[in-house]
């Protein structure tokens, strides 16, 4: 099998683009990507869209062919992926399976989600109807489940609570630096521990903000992007998992099934460790899950991720940066991009278009997480030689 | 409370049979290896289909962990108490999530008490009729 390579990349800004709805943030950012690598539209033999919930949001439907005519991509072989949040995952996957299989040359992905013409109340709803219908009946919601599982840490680790405090602290630093995000504001950790209750013991700066935005990448084989560039990544493992539907059916509410084997099968896909991936994308929709991902992919040992953070380990310039984008947390999380946003984030890293972001990376990953850890897609990607 | 063992049966499968008191079980699986699971699956954790069921409003449960959510959707009280749950029914242990009538810390000892609507089910986004929205709180004991 060829090795698949990512030869271009864009992303919106993310955050309120009032009067922008999902078609038109797909177009911007399909257009941007292709522009990115030099590809002309008539190219595209496949073409995927990674999207939750347009229909439930805004009564759009039909997303992959409006896009596919919107950049003049017909013929091209079109489809939507959804995976809830970790449908941007899922695409990479798709796009990922449509080059490795030799199905396309030449594939593009867009991700997007419009939220924020929604309240707060009723986008919680369209993402906890996700839920099974014995949680969705009580009025469990993301936050809830989040709110559980700090708290569940919290004791049985004995980790304090400003621990969780400083992934936000740290997330809005590295966003302070990255143009297209949707907060570039720093947060002390007084501000995180004294803002509103949200799921105790959880709070407004613990949970990623409500976003519009979209995200794209663009795959071919090896072969095909060295004809384009000089400059692209390589997709080394790729794996996706599920885990219970119904949350607390899991023997260990501290561990995501779905992270601990979609890792184990990118890391073995890939040939690398977690000791050998030089900076992480992971998604922090909660602060919580920062934690979760760091231990269920071998970054940390169970219990132990918060010290790390304590530590400044996965600062920026930290031994492991963790979320250089400024993370779901400070980026913004428009469902359908977040996944495909990530993988944005570390071709950046790896081929030093990342500007002030910059670390020295060789190798990265991406975690991407749907509902509350149902559906997880790792990815690992590498330079190109 | 505890400890109801066989007398615990549920009536069905899939917990639409009322109980003595006209209120509908709290119906978990039991499957071929012995294990429980609420709510029920069509297959169980060995593939196989569910063996018999247990009633779990006929026993008590302790507090594995809990929120209190102050960004309710709509149709959804604020606050919304709510907690994982751990039952043991005769040494085997099962868990449950929903509402809880009042705060409660890690630990607590709670009985489950019936309510005939968990939220507005015409409020939100799922259609009314495609599930129940009966069931059981979680209050201390």
């Amino acid at each position: 099998m060829e090795p698949v390579a990512v030869i271009g990349a864009s992303m919106t800004p993310f955050g309120n683009r009032e009067g922008e709805w999902i078609l038109d943030l797909l177009a911007e950012a399909g257009v941007a990507c292709l522009e990115d690598a030099g590809v002309e539209p008539g190219e595209l033999e496949h073409l995927y869209v990674s999207n939750m919930a347009s229909g439930e949001f805004e009564g759009q439907g039909g997303t992959m062919n409006a896009l596919a005519h919107d950049l003049g991509a017909m013929p091209a072989y079109a489809a939507r992926i959804d995976q809830t949040s970790s449908s941007g995952g899922a695409g990479i996957h798709a796009a990922w399976q449509s080059i490795a299989s030799g199905a396309s040359e030449m594939t593009l992905l867009v991700g997007g989600e419009k939220m924020t013409h929604r309240t707060t109340g009723e986008s919680t709803d369209v993402i906890a109807s996700i839920t099974h219908p014995c949680e969705y009946k009580h009025g469990l919601t993301l936050p809830s489940f989040a709110g559980m599982t700090a708290r569940h840490y919290l004791e049985r680790f004995d980790a304090p609570r400003e621990s969780l405090g400083k992934v936000a602290v740290k997330n809005h630093r590295n966003g302070v630096d990255n143009p297209n995000a949707q907060f570039r504001k720093e947060v002390d950790l007084e501000t995180v521990l004294e803002s509103p209750m949200v799921a105790d013991p959880l709070r407004l700066y613990d949970f990623c903000p409500i976003t519009d935005g979209s995200a794209a990448l663009l795959l071919c084989p090896e072969s095909v992007a060295r004809e384009y560039t000089d400059d692209y990544a390589l997709i080394s493992g790729i794996s996706g998992a599920t885990d219970t539907h119904v949350v607390h059916e899991r023997p260990d509410p501290t561990v995501m099934g779905g992270v601990v084997e979609s890792g184990r099968e990118a890391y073995e896909m890939s040939g690398y460790g977690p000791e050998e991936i030089d900076v992480a994308e992971l998604h922090d929709m909660f602060t919580i899950l920062e934690f979760l991902q760091m231990e269920g992919l071998g970054f940390a040992e169970q219990g132990e991720s918060w010290q790390l953070v304590d530590e400044g380990y996965t600062d920026r310039d930290g031994e492991f940066p963790i979320n250089t984008s400024g993370g779901l947390k400070s980026k913004g999380h428009p469902l359908g991009a977040s996944g495909v946003a990530q993988a944005v984030e570390v071709y950046e890293q790896l081929v030093g278009e990342a500007g002030p972001r910059q670390v020295e990376a060789d190798v990265g990953l991406c975690c991407n997480v749907g509902g509350f850890g149902n559906c997880v897609i790792t990815t690992i990607m590498e330079a190109g030689v | 409370m505890s400890g109801a063992g066989e007398s615990g049966e549920a009536a069905g499968a899939d917990g639409t049979d009322d109980s003595e008191n006209g209120e509908p079980p709290m119906a978990a699986a039991r499957y071929a290896d012995g294990s429980l699971g609420y709510p029920p699956h069509p297959l169980g954790p060995d593939g196989e289909e569910p063996v018999g069921t247990v009633d779990l409003s006929e026993h008590t449960a302790r507090v594995v962990t809990w929120t209190t959510s102050h960004a309710t959707p709509p149709g959804v009280r604020e606050p919304n108490h709510v907690a994982i749950v751990e039952f043991t029914v005769e040494g085997e242990p099962v868990r449950a999530i929903g509402q809880l009538t009042e705060p409660v810390e890690s630990g607590t000892e709670v009985r489950p008490v019936y309510a005939e609507e968990l939220r507005d089910p015409g409020a939100g986004i799922k259609e009314p009729e495609s599930q129940e929205w009966d069931g059981y709180r979680f209050e201390p004991v």
